[in-house]
Formats: C-alpha cells, sequence, structure tokens
C-alpha cells in the first residue's frame, strides 16, 4: 500500500467509527471497497492487517455502536469478507473472534441495523467474499450462518434475496469442490455437512408446491449449474433431478421460467452435455409441458445449444413455428397455389393444440405469443448451421409472415373462426406490424420464390404508403424494404435494382414524396434516413437515378434543410450531400453549369454559421469531408478556397463533434495538398505526382486558416478534440524533418512559450500570439511542440488524478471536515 | 325525441347549384328536371306534433329541427348547449343561404310519382319516400326553430315533468357537443350519440358519469373505422403540400365549423416546415367570420390547454395568428373582395361537402379541368365518387382523406368496459362488419351481453322493468311515524296520509285534522262534516306455529282439536264448537256460526302469536 494512503487511514478509519460523523456519500464507501480489492488481490490481507491495526479497530466497532450508520455497517462486513477471502488473514480475525461477532447468528441479527436491507445486504457480499476456503466453509456451519442464509431466501428486498440465492450456490460449490464424484452417492452420510444442509433445503422448497419457493430453490440450482462444471454437479442433479421433474406433473407447472432457465444452464455445462443422462428427456418433456410463452425462451435456448440431439431440437422449432402455422392456416390462400400448405414447415412435428387455444385466449396472449415467436425465430435465422435442426423452411416462414402482416393492416381474409378471431385482434396491431417487419427483414438474409418475393415487395408498399402506419411501423417497414433491396439486387447479376424492385421503385417515389411532406418529424426524419441508404447503394445505378429523378423527391429533400426540426434537418443535409455527390440534382446542372452545387454548396455553409443546433452542423461537416475525400464537383476547382471558407465558419463553433469533424476535413485536405489526387478522367496512364514542396503546403494551410484552427484545437477543453488536433499536427510535424528543406528562423520560441500563447489563444485571446504563421513560423512552432508527450497525456484518462486511492482518502476526510464544522445556525 | 339530424345524401341524386351559369351542367343530356333543393325523408310512424322533448346532442343533429319545429304542429321543447345553437344555426343559415342565392326557375315534383319514379334511371328509381322529400327550410323558419330551443350547460339537471331528469355530459367530439342521461329515481339510460375520446379541441368526454347505466343508447360512432384521423391529417398534409409545390390549388370541400378548427390548427404548424408560409389559405362561406369568432369565445366549452390559454391572455385557436399574418382570409362568398384579393396557387376550404351547392361548386369547374390541382375530401358524410359524379370526366387528383374524430370499435369497447352498462342498445349496422369489408370482425361492436339492434323505423323496448316509484313524505309526517324494529336492522311503521300526486310526483302528506266544531254556532249538518278518523287497527305481523297454537287452544278448554294440512296452510277444526280456523301465508279466517263471543275469544289467541304495530 502506498504510504500516503497508509498514513491518511487511521484517520479515516477513526471518522468511519465515529457516529457522529455520518457518511453521506455512499459511492466514497463503494470505491473505498474496490481500492482494498485491488490492494488484497496483489498484497497480503494479514500483511495488511498488522500494519494498519486501525483497520481492525474499525472492524470490531461496526456493531459496538447500536447508532453507527447502516452504511458503515454494510461496508465493515463487506470489508472484512474481503480481508477474510484470505485463509491464514481468516484465521488471524478468528482469533480476535472478530468473525463471529460479525457474521455470527448472535451476531447482526439482533441489532436494529439488521432490519435495514443494505446491511443484510453487505453481510451477504462479506461471506460470499469469505467463502474461497475450506475453513470458511467449516466456520459457516458452526457459526450457524446457514439457517441465516436460508431464511434470506424469502427476504422481502429482492436484491437481499437474489445475493443470498448466489450466496447458497456459491457456498454449495465451496462445499463440493473437489469431492470425487464416486465418493458420492445417494446417502446422506456422504455428503459433506454443509451441502448437505443445502441440499435438504432445497429438497424441501422443491417439494414444498409453492412457487416463490419452488422458483428461489431452481434459482440457486441454476447459478450453481452456470458457474460449476465439475463431475459433482451431476451427482448432485442425480439427487435432485427427481424433485425437479416431478414439478412437471403438477398443472400448471409451478415456476415455469425458472425452470427453463435451470433446464438450459444444465444443457449448456459440458457435464450434462456429453452424457446420456436423462436431461433431454427432461427438456423435451417441460417443452410439452409448459405454457406456449414459457416454452418459447427455452425453445430457442435449445436451439441455440450446440450439443444437443437432433429430436429435441425439431420440437423446439416446432414450438417456435406453431403460432406461424396457425397464421398460414387461417388466411385464405388462392385455390391451385402450391404455397398453401407449406412444405416442411412442420414435418415430422407434433401439433400442439394448446397453442392456438393461447391464440384464441385472449387479446393479450395471442400479440404475446405471436411476437415472441417472430422475435425468437429472428434470432435463430443467423445462426446457420448451429441451431436448424432441419432445413429452414424459409419460403412458408416467409409465406406467413407476409400474412401476419396482412393480417396487421386488415387486407388478409380469413377462412376459419380462427382466422376471424385472428383478423379482430391482429387487424391495428402496432406490437404485431413491428415484429414482423422485423422478422420479415431478417428473413432476406435468404432468398424465396419469385411470387413470395412479390408479395413482400407488396405487402411492404402497403406499410410503406398506409396513413394508418405509425412512424415506428414505417421506420420499421423502411428498413425492412432496405433489406430486401439489398438481398434482390445480391441475386441479380449487375447489382442493378432487379426485375422486383424497378416496378416497385416507380411506386416508392410517390409514397416517399409524400411521407418526406409529412407533419410527423419522425417520418421526415426515417425518410431520409431511407433515402441516404437507397442512395448510398444504388445511386449509381441508371434504373434507381431514372426513377429518383422522374419524382420531387430530391427537390423535398433539398426543402427539408430548412426544416424546423434538428434531426430533420441533420439528416436532410446527409441525404442532399449523398444525392449531390451522384449529381442528383433536385434542379440538374450540368458541368458547364454548376450552378446548383454552388447554391447547395452556399446554403450549407450558412446552415453551419447559423443553425441553432448541433446535428445539422455535424452533418454538414461530414458531407463536406466526403465532398473533399471525393473530389466532389462542387469544390473541385478550388478546394483551398471551399477549405478556407468551412474553416472561417467553424472557427468558433461550439460543438466538440463539430471541431473534430473539421479537423478531419483538416486531414484530408492536407492529405490532397501532400499529394493532390490523379485526375480520374485522365487519359495517360495513372503516374505518382511528385510531392509539393512543404512550404507551399504550410503557405496553403495557413491561408486556409487550418493551421490557426490546428494549433488552438491542441488546448481545446474537449479532449477528443485535442487529440485529433495532436494527430494532424504530428502528421504535419513529420514532414518538418531537417532535410524537408525548410528550416526554422534559427532561434526559434521557447517550447513553453508557444504553450502559453496557444492556451492564451484558445482561452479566446484575440489575434495571434503566435505572430502572422508563416511558413518559417509555422515550423519553428511545431519543432518547439512536444507533442508526443501531449499525445501521451490526452491518452491518459481526464480523471486519472482524482480516481488515485490517495485523492479519494483525502476527498473523504475532506467531506467529513466540512460537515463536522460548527452547527451554526444560517439565520 | 333525441336528435333531428338531416340525411342529405339525396341531395348526391341532384345535379349541382353552380353560381356561375354552367354551360355544361345546362346541356346535360336527358333528366334536366332538377328539384333542387329538397331533402327531408320522414316517416310517418309517429305524429312529430306529439313530441314533447327534443334533446340534441351536437349541432349536426339538429338540421332537421325547422321542419319538426314549424311544419308539425310541434308545441315542446328542444334542449341544446349554447355552441351546439349558435353552430348549428351557422350551418343551417350557410345551408339556406347557399340554396337562396340560386333561385331556381322552374321546379318539378310530378317525378315524384311513383309511375314516372320508376322510369327514372337508378339509383333515383330506387330512392324511398320521395314523396315525403321537402324544399330546403327558410331562414325566419330556422330562426323559429331555434327561438324554441332552451340553452342548458354540462352537468345541469333538467326536470322533464317531473317524471325523468334529463343531464347533458360533455361528449369531446364537437364544440358543445353533449351525451345525454336520462334518468329516474330507480333506472338510468345514458345516450351516447357522437363521441370522441381523441384530444383534440373540444371539452374531453365525460366517461364517468356514464357509469351505472341501465340502458346506454350508443350512436353516432365513426364512419370511417378504419381511417385514423392521425393519418388521415397527415395524408392532408402531405398532399396539400405536394400539389401546392407543384404550382396547383387545393380545394377541401367541408363545413364551416368542427374539423376546420383543427386542420388550421395544423397548417398552422405545418405551413413552415413544408415551405408553404407563403401559400394563401382561403376559407369561404356566407358563415366564415362568425365561424372563425365563434370558435374563440366558448372558452369553458373547450380543452383544458384551450382553456388555460384563455386566461394568458391568448386567442385558443392559433387561426387568430393565421388571419392577422393575413395567412388565412375569410370572406363570406367568392364574390366581392375575394376576386381582387385571390391570389394562386392556394388553398382552399369551402363548402358544401355534397359538391351540390355553395362556393365548392365554382371551384370545382374552375379547377377541375388542371391535374395540377387536387381536391381533397375530409368530411365523411358523402361518398367522394359520387360527389364528383357531375364533374366528370375530371383531371383534377382527387384525394380521399376522411376525418372523422368519433368513437371507433377500438375505443367503443374501452369505453363500454369502462362504463358498464347492464345493457347496450345501437343500430344494427354496428353489430355486424361492414359489408365490403365482411372479415373485418374488429369492425363492431363486441360486448357482454351482446348488444341489442334496431333497424329503421323498428320499435323495440328497452330492457328494463319501472318496479319502484319514489314518494316523498312531509317533515311533519314523518315526525309523527313511531317505527317499530321487526328485525335487526329493519324498522317498519304505519302510516296514515294522503298521497299527493302531481306532476309524476308523489308526497304523503299529513291527514287533514278535523275542525273543531266552532262554539255558539249552528252545528253544521253531520254529512258536512269531514269524516272522523276511525280508530286505527293495528298491522300485523308474523306466523302461527300450529302446534303451539293447538296447545294453547286446549289450555283454554277447547277440546277434539284437529289439524289438516292444505296446500296454501292448516286448517284447525275445533269439531266440538264447530269451528275452523284457516291459517294461511297471509290471512287467517275464523268461521263460527254467528257465535261472536267464541269467535273474540278465538280471534285474541291468534293475536297472541302475531306482533302488532
Amino acid at each position: 500500500m502506498d504510504p500516503e494512503c497508509s498514513r491518511l487511514l487511521p484517520a479515516l478509519c477513526a471518522v468511519l467509527a465515529d457516529p457522529r460523523q455520518p457518511v453521506t456519500d455512499d459511492t466514497c464507501l463503494e470505491k473505498l471497497l474496490d481500492w482494498f480489492k485491488t490492494v488484497t488481490e496483489t498484497e497480503s490481507s494479514l500483511l495488511l492487517l498488522q500494519e494498519n491495526p486501525c483497520l481492525v479497530e474499525l472492524l470490531s466497532q461496526a456493531f459496538k455502536f447500536q447508532d453507527l450508520s447502516s452504511r458503515v455497517v454494510s461496508f465493515s462486513l463487506r470489508l472484512a469478507g474481503i480481508f477474510a477471502a484470505q485463509e491464514n488473514c481468516f484465521q488471524y480475525l478468528q482469533q480476535e473472534e472478530l468473525m463471529l461477532r460479525l457474521f455470527g447468528e448472535a451476531g447482526p441479527l439482533g441489532l436494529l441495523t439488521w432490519n435495514v436491507p443494505s446491511v443484510r445486504s453487505g453481510w451477504i457480499q462479506g461471506l460470499c467474499s469469505l467463502a474461497q476456503h475450506p475453513s470458511a466453509e467449516q466456520f459457516l456451519v458452526e457459526c450457524g450462518a446457514l439457517d441465516i442464509i436460508f431464511a434470506l431466501q424469502g427476504d422481502s428486498s429482492l436484491f437481499v434475496a437474489s445475493a443470498a440465492s448466489q450466496l447458497l450456490a456459491q457456498v454449495l460449490a465451496l462445499s463440493l469442490q473437489g469431492q470425487d464424484t464416486p465418493q458420492l452417492n445417494m446417502l446422506d452420510d456422504d455428503w459433506p455437512l454443509c451441502a448437505r444442509s443445502i441440499v435438504g433445503f432445497l429438497e424441501n422448497s422443491l417439494q414444498s408446491g409453492t412457487t416463490p419457493q419452488v422458483t428461489k430453490a431452481l434459482n440457486v440450482l441454476t447459478s450453481t449449474f452456470g458457474r460449476c462444471h465439475q463431475p459433482w454437479t451431476q451427482t448432485l442433479w442425480m439427487r435432485l433431478g427427481t424433485p425437479v421433474a416431478c414439478l412437471l406433473e403438477k398443472e400448471p407447472v409451478p415456476a415455469g421460467h425458472s425452470l427453463a432457465d435451470l433446464l438450459l444452464s444444465m444443457a449448456r455445462s459440458p457435464v450434462f452435455g456429453s452424457s446420456d443422462c436423462d436431461l433431454w428427456v427432461t427438456l423435451a418433456q417441460t417443452l410439452n409441458r409448459l405454457s406456449p410463452t414459457q416454452a418459447g425462451p427455452l425453445a430457442l435456448g435449445i436451439l441455440k445449444l450446440h450439443i444437443c440431439p437432433q429430436a429435441l431440437k425439431t420440437q423446439a422449432l416446432g414450438v417456435l413455428l406453431q403460432p406461424l402455422v396457425c397464421i398460414l392456416e387461417a388466411a385464405t390462400q388462392p385455390p391451385g397455389n402450391l404455397l398453401c400448405c407449406p412444405p416442411g414447415l412442420l414435418d415430422g412435428i407434433e401439433r400442439s393444440p394448446s397453442i392456438s387455444d393461447t391464440l384464441l385466449a385472449s387479446t393479450s396472449s395471442c400479440i404475446s405469443l405471436l411476437c415472441q415467436s417472430l422475435a425468437h425465430l429472428g434470432e435463430l435465422q443467423p445462426l446457420l448451421g448451429v441451431a436448424r435442426p432441419g432445413p429452414w423452411p424459409q419460403a412458408a416462414l416467409l409465406q406467413a409472415t407476409v400474412t401476419a402482416l396482412r393480417f396487421g393492416n386488415g387486407s388478409a381474409v380469413p377462412v376459419s373462426n380462427v382466422g376471424r378471431h385472428l383478423c379482430g385482434v391482429l387487424a391495428g396491431c402496432v406490437r404485431v406490424q413491428r415484429a414482423a417487419l422485423d422478422f420479415l427483414g431478417v428473413l432476406s438474409q435468404g432468398t424465396g420464390p419469385r411470387e413470395l418475393v412479390t408479395q413482400v415487395f407488396e405487402v411492404l408498399l402497403q406499410y410503406l404508403s398506409s396513413p394508418g402506419s405509425s412512424p415506428m411501423v414505417l421506420k420499421k417497414a423502411f428498413q425492412a424494404t432496405v433489406q430486401w433491396f439489398l438481398s434482390t439486387s445480391k441475386v441479380s447479376s449487375f447489382c442493378e435494382p432487379d426485375l422486383y424492385t424497378q416496378p416497385f421503385l416507380r411506386e416508392l417515389f410517390p409514397v416517399m414524396q409524400k411521407r418526406l411532406c409529412s407533419p410527423c418529424w419522425e417520418v421526415r426524419d426515417s425518410s431520409l434516413e431511407f433515402l441516404i441508404q437507397l442512395t448510398t447503394r444504388w445511386g449509381g445505378h441508371p434504373g434507381f437515378q431514372q426513377a429518383l429523378l422522374a419524382s420531387d423527391v430530391p427537390e423535398l429533400a433539398e426543402q427539408l434543410l430548412q426544416d424546423p426540426e434538428g434531426y430533420v434537418r441533420a439528416s436532410a443535409v446527409v441525404a442532399v450531400g449523398h444525392l449531390a455527390s451522384r449529381g442528383l440534382h433536385a434542379t440538374p446542372s450540368s458541368p458547364e453549369h454548376p450552378g446548383a452545387q454552388q447554391r447547395l454548396l452556399r446554403e450549407l455553409l450558412h446552415m453551419l454559421s447559423v443553425d441553432t443546433e448541433g446535428f445539422p452542423r455535424r452533418a454538414v461537416m461530414q458531407v463536406f469531408t466526403q465532398w473533399l475525400r471525393d473530389g466532389h464537383v462542387a469544390m473541385a476547382e478550388d478546394p483551398e478556397q471551399f477549405v478556407a471558407s468551412v474553416f472561417q465558419v467553424v472557427s468558433r463553433d461550439l460543438d466538440w463533434e463539430v471541431r473534430v469533424q473539421s479537423l478531419e476535413l483538416a486531414h484530408v485536405f492536407l492529405a490532397q495538398t501532400l499529394r493532390p489526387p490523379d485526375c480520374p478522367y485522365a487519359v495517360t496512364l495513372p503516374r505518382v505526382s511528385e510531392p509539393v514542396p512543404l512550404v507551399e503546403v504550410l503557405r496553403t494551410l495557413g491561408r486556409a486558416q487550418v493551421l490557426d484552427f490546428a494549433l488552438r484545437a491542441l488546448f481545446d477543453c474537449d479532449r477528443p478534440v485535442a487529440q485529433k488536433s495532436c494527430d494532424f499536427l504530428l502528421l504535419l510535424q513529420a514532414r518538418t524533418t531537417p532535410d524537408s528543406g525548410l528550416q526554422g528562423s534559427g532561434c526559434g520560441p521557447d517550447a513553453t512559450d508557444v504553450e502559453a500563447a496557444l492556451q492564451a489563444w484558445q482561452a479566446g485571446e484575440q489575434g495571434q500570439p503566435l505572430g502572422e504563421l508563416v511558413p518559417e513560423v509555422a515550423v519553428a512552432v511545431l519543432q518547439a511542440l512536444d507533442l508526443e508527450g501531449l499525445r501521451a497525456t490526452l491518452a491518459e484518462s481526464s480523471d486519472r488524478v482524482e480516481q488515485s486511492p490517495q485523492s479519494l482518502l483525502q476527498d473523504m476526510l475532506a467531506t467529513v471536515g466540512t460537515l463536522s464544522e460548527p452547527e451554526a445556525d444560517c439565520y | 325525441m333525441l336528435d333531428c339530424g338531416l340525411d342529405m345524401t339525396s341531395t348526391l341524386n341532384f345535379l349541382p347549384l353552380p353560381l356561375v351559369q354552367s354551360l355544361r351542367l345546362s346541356n346535360l343530356p336527358g333528366w334536366s328536371l332538377k328539384d333542387g333543393n329538397a331533402f327531408l325523408e320522414k316517416t310517418e310512424l309517429i305524429d312529430l306534433s306529439t313530441v314533447d322533448v327534443i334533446l340534441i346532442s351536437n349541432y349536426h343533429c339538429m338540421m332537421a329541427l325547422p321542419y319538426i319545429t314549424e311544419r308539425t304542429g310541434f308545441t315542446g321543447t328542444v334542449y341544446a348547449t349554447e355552441p351546439t345553437v349558435q353552430i348549428g344555426r351557422l350551418l343551417m343559415e350557410e345551408l339556406v343561404n347557399f340554396i337562396e342565392r340560386v333561385p331556381k326557375a322552374q321546379s318539378a315534383s310530378l317525378w315524384k310519382n311513383k309511375d314516372i319514379q320508376r322510369l327514372l334511371p337508378s339509383p333515383l328509381k330506387d330512392a324511398v319516400e320521395v314523396s315525403t322529400w321537402r324544399r330546403c327550410y327558410t331562414m325566419q323558419e330556422v330562426n323559429s326553430a331555434l327561438s324554441k330551443i332552451q340553452l342548458v350547460g354540462y352537468s345541469q339537471k333538467i326536470e322533464l315533468f317531473g317524471a325523468v331528469q334529463v343531464t347533458p355530459l360533455s361528449s369531446g367530439y364537437a364544440l358543445g357537443s353533449s351525451n345525454w342521461i336520462i334518468q329516474s329515481h330507480y333506472e338510468k339510460v345514458s345516450y351516447v350519440s357522437g363521441s370522441s375520446l381523441l384530444t383534440t379541441h373540444p371539452q374531453p368526454m365525460d366517461q364517468a358519469s356514464l357509469k351505472n347505466s341501465d340502458v346506454l343508447i350508443l350512436t353516432g360512432l365513426t364512419q370511417i373505422p378504419t381511417a385514423n384521423p392521425d393519418g388521415m391529417v397527415g395524408e392532408f398534409c402531405s398532399n396539400l403540400a405536394l400539389t401546392v409545390r407543384n404550382g396547383g390549388n387545393v380545394l377541401v370541400p367541408c363545413y364551416p365549423s368542427g374539423v376546420i378548427y383543427d386542420l388550421l390548427e395544423c397548417l398552422y404548424q405545418y405551413i413552415d416546415s413544408a415551405g408553404l408560409s407563403s401559400v394563401p389559405f382561403y376559407f369561404i362561406s356566407p358563415v366564415a367570420n362568425s365561424s372563425l369568432e365563434f370558435s374563440q369565445i366558448f372558452a369553458e366549452w373547450l380543452c383544458h390547454n384551450k382553456q388555460t390559454k384563455v386566461y394568458l391572455p391568448e386567442p385558443p385557436f392559433p387561426h387568430a395568428e393565421l388571419i392577422q399574418t393575413n395567412k388565412l382570409k375569410h370572406y363570406p362568398s367568392i364574390h366581392g373582395d375575394f376576386s381582387n384579393d385571390f391570389r394562386q396557387p392556394c388553398v382552399v376550404f369551402t363548402g358544401h361537402p355534397s359538391l351540390r351547392f355553395g362556393d365548392v361548386v365554382h371551384f370545382m369547374e374552375l379547377w377541375g379541368k388542371s391535374s395540377l390541382n387536387t381536391v381533397i375530401f375530409t368530411e365523411p358524410d358523402f361518398s367522394y365518387l359520387e360527389a364528383l359524379a357531375p364533374y366528370q370526366p375530371l383531371a383534377m387528383k382527387c384525394i380521399y382523406c376522411p376525418i372523422d374524430t368519433r368513437l371507433n370499435f377500438i375505443q367503443v369497447s374501452k369505453l363500454l368496459k369502462e362504463v358498464q352498462p347492464l345493457h347496450v342498445v345501437c343500430p344494427e349496422q354496428y353489430t355486424q362488419p361492414p359489408p365490403p369489408q365482411s372479415h373485418r370482425t374488429d369492425l363492431m361492436i363486441d360486448c357482454q351481453p351482446p348488444a341489442m339492434s334496431y333497424h329503421r323505423a323498428e320499435v323495440l323496448a328497452l330492457p328494463f322493468k319501472r318496479r319502484y316509484e319514489k314518494i316523498e313524505i312531509m317533515p311533519e309526517l314523518a315526525d309523527s311515524l313511531v317505527p317499530m324494529e321487526i328485525k335487526p336492522g329493519i324498522s317498519l311503521a304505519t302510516v296514515s296520509a294522503v298521497l299527493h300526486t302531481k306532476d309524476n310526483k308523489h308526497i304523503l302528506q299529513p291527514p287533514p285534522r278535523p275542525t273543531p266544531p266552532t262554539s255558539g254556532k249552528k252545528r253544521k249538518r253531520v254529512s258536512d262534516d269531514i269524516p272522523d278518523c276511525k280508530v286505527v287497527k293495528p298491522l300485523l305481523s308474523g306466523s302461527i306455529p300450529v302446534e303451539q297454537f293447538v296447545q294453547t287452544l286446549e289450555k283454554h278448554g277447547f277440546s277434539d282439536i284437529k289439524v289438516e294440512d292444505t296446500a296454501k296452510g292448516h286448517i284447525v277444526l275445533l269439531q266440538e264448537a264447530e269451528t275452523l280456523i284457516q291459517i294461511e301465508e297471509d290471512s287467517t279466517h275464523i268461521i263460527c256460526d254467528n257465535d261472536e263471543m267464541l269467535r273474540v275469544r278465538l280471534r285474541d289467541l291468534v293475536l297472541k302469536f302475531l306482533q302488532k304495530f
């Protein structure tokens, strides 16, 4: 331990143990515990206590004063646990009988503070830290702590009850750790005393028949099997498997979710996964017995297992598929349609009547089951091969999802009573619409028969154009549309909007026009985002361009630059930027008349200088950077002029992200100035262009105000800005080597002077404190600065000083100091 | 009578009444006979002159009032809230104005003859009861009808002939729109018509007061259950913006009050974001000015947000600002100032939504030929395709965005769950899915027990019986009562009084006291005297245990007693005395031969077993 900390510790311990000086800040105590934990990881706890007797003193005070704050009591219990985790230290504390006083039956239980949940929680956490060695196990049995832990399972505080359950699992593992499996059999006498008590408690709980108790026992077992993968867990299951299996005979099955969690946690354990134990049978039974909404998560868990019998996976998939089968069967199919009875959807799977019962039971159960099923299948789709018990019934799932969406917008025609019921429940249900659209997007990873893909685009268009679609549903519909666009273009050979999407596009843009004029800003925003995605991927393709330019969409997007909502303006900036880089302007301009591009450039610059919100300004900077990178025609003629006008505007921007983005722009500009890009349309073969002399580069950067900006940003109060600037200047500094042909003016400025000047400049000093940044001055400044050192400092987190243990101890003492000032009446 | 709306769909059978002579319309071939302005359909089911009271729920539901109050001999009272009357007056005034300003040179009525009617083209030949179609009423009739209305406020209790009490409650649909509670002391009927749970300009719907209804009569649900008003407003704005951006004009056929306030408010927020700040909005109606101004003065009838604005003070509706900034201009008609100010592209709000009369006819003729223009239908009352029929072929775009804020079926089911009436009564159309979407089982009323439905001209007995009446006791009479507890918690007292019944109120008054004989004056004849109150015999209660009774008889020396069981009780036979005592649940008879002494003895023995009070 740091000697300075050792020096501060006695005072702090005295303060903590003094009931008259209450500690008001919990977080300090938490930080203190973290620090002790770190210290004990590397140092001997025993030594620590011996060198700092004040700590033992603090622990012994914990229950001495009735009026000691519950925070300090809880802290002391946890601290004792941390120290006692090392066996020799535990024995040292035992000698003082401190452990018994802190954790024994006669210890805290009778005190008033025991009623405070944080004290009980501290007691449990202390024991959790302690339960690491055999002496601890023995201690727990002898001091009667086990009974308290059993009682705390049903504590009124959920945090305490949950921690108690974790502790029980940990103690059980400690007790059975290292036990040789063959030595363990079903007889009680062979089990260690501690394990015997816990198992007995679990058995009783499982047989109690009351759901809360069963849940607690199952949770303990789940934690146990989740953390321990040793052979003894198998023996434990041999003993407790029967009462668990008995739960399945009850109607309804108590604590279904916890039971599913337990079985899954076991199935993930290599101990059970590889053996031929009856776990798989129990899992199969459980799938059958649980209610459909409880069976869903279990089925998903089973399907995600790496090792699992094929038949069980098939059964689990059936559970997830059945609600969709019901949907499919409930809707009319045109006669003769082969998709009517989708092949392979439920081949070899037993139909469960409880699924359709649940769908019909109530509106909420129907919606929950369907949404759950869609979400689970969506999670499953990407797990190629691992989870799939057989071929993925892509076509049938696609058909079912399209049908669910049609039920959702009221366009599906039901053919059965179930269908009529579903129609009544699902029509207009936003939850189902969202879940189905999400899943439809996921299904775009696969393909489908042509008729089905056409239906997918049809239903998507219905949702996109329906005035009844809520903004959230619309956003999902946009996402699914992009995914299906991607999927179908993968299939077509030229990466061009294909035969599905081309007719769709013609209908899509009129819908987009309407959506871009929506009075709801969320709709305008998601429509613009959709436009951005489309343009990014297909902006260069003639079919897309033709459909886009035939509509008013580019014009409307440009108009949204004036939107009253900041988010919409930001999206509009990006969209218009993307369209402009591909020449898809609202008013097309030829290379001879680049008027539209110049006008747009001026408009964006204006936004950058006057927009009151950060998002649109950040978006403008992104677009500008992209334009510069791409050599966009609007600034291709005179990039320097362009960059100069940008930096003139952003030099005083208050948004740190705008400043970071400006430095990114500077970066791109520097790279291009150092080595101008080859003309992509040059007739001659590309050749490596000559590097531009540094003096010229520096002059250009100076004229464009880039240097000013970067140097001032070096001491920006926002770290990312300073870091970015540092990187930029380092790049430049590397070029100013002696052989770069440019020397400083001989007697260069002093480093500290430069830094002071820059900081003053950053702080708002007018003028240029470094004088005019002619290349010679710039080189001298760059050489004077310790940029590497600055970068290292910036790389460290800004609160490194404040987070040191020493500072923590000082802070705590200082707080107490101020609190203990004479309590003068302010009035 | 609950409401008296006017079914104006019959106007769709007629040609539009143009403000300017339309060559196209007048040159249409065939059935050029125009009977113009005749709408009322009525039934002979009841004699309307016998109606005592009419309760009006909102201004759309009173358009037939002049026909009833002025042409049927009606002598009753009409109850409505103040905004309903004022805005109802505007709607009627507009209607009369629209019709009267284009007088007909000729009119025809022979075609109403059934023999001729059946020769007419469809749908006219299928129209029912055309003989009852009437000319539009006059402003004089409107004024006279409105003068018969008594104004009421929300939650005000109005006694109707002492028989029932009626109370209007806010229905949330329009300014001053009401649901009505009709209740007696023991029964409660709620009439829910044209209600809305959406947050628009009117005061929110009062649901709590509808609880504990025996019967809830439910009508006036949304006409377009599949159209969500929010989505439709979005659609309206988008189409409006797109049209104007492309240099086209937008025509919105609408009523002069109601949804237009919400649309203007929505546009107020929207026009800047859509870059429409420079586009003029025109509101043309003979009552445009009054409608916009009236809306601002009914603060107490508005939703909470708008009410609080009044105290700032600010106008509750933002259309005031639109008018101030010259973005919204209103005119009584297209003549006069409007033609000087008219500037295109523009947005015009004008009536009538049927497109058969009013200034809208002119704009349809003017703008119909250009595909740049758009007509946006927002009122759900008329089929837009039928409304457009006389204007075909039409190049202008037609958008149907019906905005109906009244209850949809999901809201109805929530409302019924909340209010829990014992019975629901509604038109039969609401109990089945709409015919074009027969699979949409979500588009019907679903409640338990199933709603009782009725169809046109059906007489329906409401499912409750009146079993109790409330009778008041005068305080002095109540003072004289001495209740006796006959069971724990139940006390009885006999009362002798005069039941005074007037205006369906029943009052027990103390019986008149005999006037004391006036001393020194000649005694009146006996027959003039108020008869003396006879000594009141006590009332008896309880039952006679036969075995104990027999034992008592024996104690008192009767012998040879036989007891026979009968269907209703017992017969105790005193053979020796040749006497019979019939004991039944609610009567006891002692039958003995002229032996009054014996009868009295036996009677006293019977009375020993009964309580007297």
